[in-house]
């Protein structure tokens, strides 16, 4: 049996990985159908009267401070936060993967110099960093949120795939292949990548979760993708000002938010064991 | 046996030979000035202890030598005429696995634990023919076959961790052969194998030597392989080649006294001895090799002129040389 389908087979019997694989399956779905399943999130029915409104059967989440259905909000922000999520930790796991199999299969001069500007780079704070380029850059799209997270994300994992990568060179089937003329390309792609696929996945899917957290928080400081446009974070923001009298403002957005990343991490752990029996306690 | 000399240069002619090394503790000088010819279809054995410079050698036949290691100039290494070490990085590699190939002496870590051995065959048919994967997949299982692996198409989408140590060196072999090569370098292909293995793969090898008309540089330290399987053998010690004759040769009279140590080592069944005989020393480090002959130090008949003048690689008769004073003054041989 091949190896992944062996970890497929693991993973499908760790119970808490697979409830966390199917809630990650939900929220796209959720997601995904949002407009199919509520109302226009913009849509101020009435800002004067159908303010804070509790959860009722038109609006079965309630409604916010302009009278906003929650629901809708909160399904729409799932939008976001996904595509931020997961869009930000594939851009970060490819170019991560670039520098570590850049360094790792070049000489020690780029190796060193790409490797030590990571040590830079991870000296930098990466939440003040994005706090700065956002707080001037007022009107950034969704695309750049994206980009920027991803670009100040990758460092952990140039780092394990260059560390994979210098390990996997002195492999003798590296040797092998290489003395039967394969071709550079072919040994990244038939012997290299194989290998680091496993802990590239797992670093990935746990860094959804923290970049979700890290977009709402930024969002909460309303940064980032911007009001009206709901996400968790400024969902969250609206919510503060009527936590005591009108607590489902807030809740509903944050229950969502601790759901997904749970979910993430769930999952992710999960893929973890699943690939790496022998990093499982 | 050695016929007239062929009008057709020979098929490998290795020729003054180093590889350098650089390191902290100075330049290792791993292989110095090694000469030495295959013909075609033929068999040769370079054999010699571990960290001699016998598996330095066949990396650098195809220019396979890692950084630190570095050929030196001066060194040349022809195939059939052909100046291997001139070659672009394009061209040597339609060299390696096509008309020489390499098989390693591990065979577990020589196959990539992630790929079905099937795959494995047909990447390297595929690094060298323009055929579709369906084609190189095919002639993978034919490969498999052909190295006695029973029932073959379904064993192709095996992993290596489920076959035996004996079915990997097949593999490997497949492996090594699929592109048919002219040489192969055999790099202690048995050396992980239970002596019955061991005669299985090297009589597979026989066969698939002869069936494919190929040549063969088998590296060994194992005296008893040399004798049953070549017709010509190097010896190295310390970097060079320190003699060369025909096998039959060669055991019979050795010229070498390092020869002689090492053929004296070997228990035999018809003689009472209560200990091992053993060659006195060991190999010195590769960054700090003897003045004067390498052997010297070790060697039991050695005068001062051993100790102050390297020996050239002397004839002893036609094709047997030895790189020995005693060669020019047998009178000094101790009794």
């Amino acid at each position: 049996m091949s190896p992944w389908r062996l970890a497929a087979r693991r993973f499908a019997r760790n119970r808490p990985a697979l409830t966390g694989a199917v809630l990650v399956a939900a929220l796209v779905l959720a997601a995904l159908l949002a407009p199919l399943l509520t109302a226009d999130p913009l849509a101020q029915p009435d800002p004067v009267r159908l303010q804070n409104q509790p959860p009722s059967a038109a609006h079965l989440l309630g409604t916010d401070p302009y009278s906003r259905d929650i629901l809708s909000r909160t399904l729409h922000g799932a939008r976001v936060s996904l595509v931020v999520g997961i869009g930000a930790a594939l851009l970060a796991v490819t170019l991560g993967a670039g520098v570590g199999l850049t360094a790792g299969l070049a000489g020690r001069r780029t190796d060193q110099l790409l490797m030590r500007g990571v040590d830079v780079a991870l000296s930098l704070p990466r939440i003040v960093l994005l706090l700065a380029v956002f707080a001037v850059w007022e009107e950034a799209p969704a695309a750049a949120v994206v980009l920027l997270i991803a670009v100040t994300g990758w460092f952990q994992t140039s780092r394990i795939v260059r560390a994979s990568v210098l390990s996997l060179r002195e492999a003798d089937f590296v040797a092998a292949a290489r003395a039967l003329g394969t071709t550079g390309a072919g040994i990244v792609r038939r012997h290299l990548l194989p290998h680091i696929a496993a802990p590239v996945i797992v670093s990935a899917s746990l860094d959804v979760g923290n970049i979700i957290l890290l977009e709402a928080g930024l969002s909460y400081l309303g940064l980032g993708v911007r009001p009206p446009t709901p996400t968790w974070g400024n969902m969250i923001m609206d919510g503060k000002d009527v936590l005591f009298s009108a607590p489902w403002v807030a809740l509903a957005p944050g229950l969502a938010l601790v759901l997904t990343v749970v979910a993430f991490n769930l999952a992710g752990d999960g893929l973890r064991d699943a690939l790496d029996p022998r990093a499982a306690a | 046996m050695s016929g007239p000399a062929p009008a057709r240069p020979p098929l490998l002619e290795v020729h003054d030979l180093t590889v350098n090394f650089s390191g902290s503790d100075g330049v290792a000088r791993a292989v110095d000035g090694v000469d030495l010819t295959v013909e075609e279809g033929e068999t040769v054995g370079l054999v010699g202890e571990s960290g001699c410079g016998k598996s330095v050698t066949a990396l650098a036949i195809l220019r396979l030598v890692e950084p630190p290691g570095h050929i030196a100039h001066g060194s040349s290494v022809r195939l059939g005429g052909r100046d291997l070490l001139a070659l672009g990085a394009k061209e040597i590699r339609a060299v390696r696995g096509n008309h020489v190939a390499l098989v390693f002496q591990e065979p577990l870590s020589a196959l990539n634990p992630v790929l079905r051995i099937g795959n494995q065959i047909a990447e390297a048919i595929r690094a060298h023919e323009a055929v579709t994967r369906g084609t190189a997949r095919w002639r993978a299982v034919e490969m498999l076959t052909a190295v006695g692996i029973p029932d073959a198409k379904r064993r192709a989408s095996a992993y290596a961790h489920q076959l035996s140590g004996g079915m990997r060196q097949r593999v490997l072999l497949a492996m090594a052969l699929a592109c048919r090569p002219q040489l192969l370098l055999a790099d202690e292909p048995t050396t992980a194998l239970d002596v019955t293995i061991q005669a299985e793969i090297l009589e597979l090898l026989d066969g698939l030597q002869r069936k494919l008309g190929m040549a063969v540089l088998l590296i060994t330290h194992n005296l008893g392989i040399v004798a049953e399987r070549t017709r010509r053998v190097y010896v190295m010690y310390a970097g060079q080649i320190v003699e060369e004759a025909a096998t039959e040769q060669l055991f019979a009279a050795p010229a070498h006294p390092y020869t002689e140590g090492l053929l004296a080592a070997i228990p035999r069944l018809d003689e009472r001895r209560d200990r091992l005989q053993a060659i006195p020393g060991q190999v010195p480090p590769a960054t700090a090799w003897p003045e004067g002959c390498r052997f010297h130090p070790r060697c039991p008949h050695a005068w001062a002129k051993c100790g102050t003048e390297m020996p050239p690689l002397l004839e002893v008769t036609p094709g047997h040389r030895a790189r020995c004073w005693l060669v020019k003054e047998p009178e000094r041989r101790k009794k």
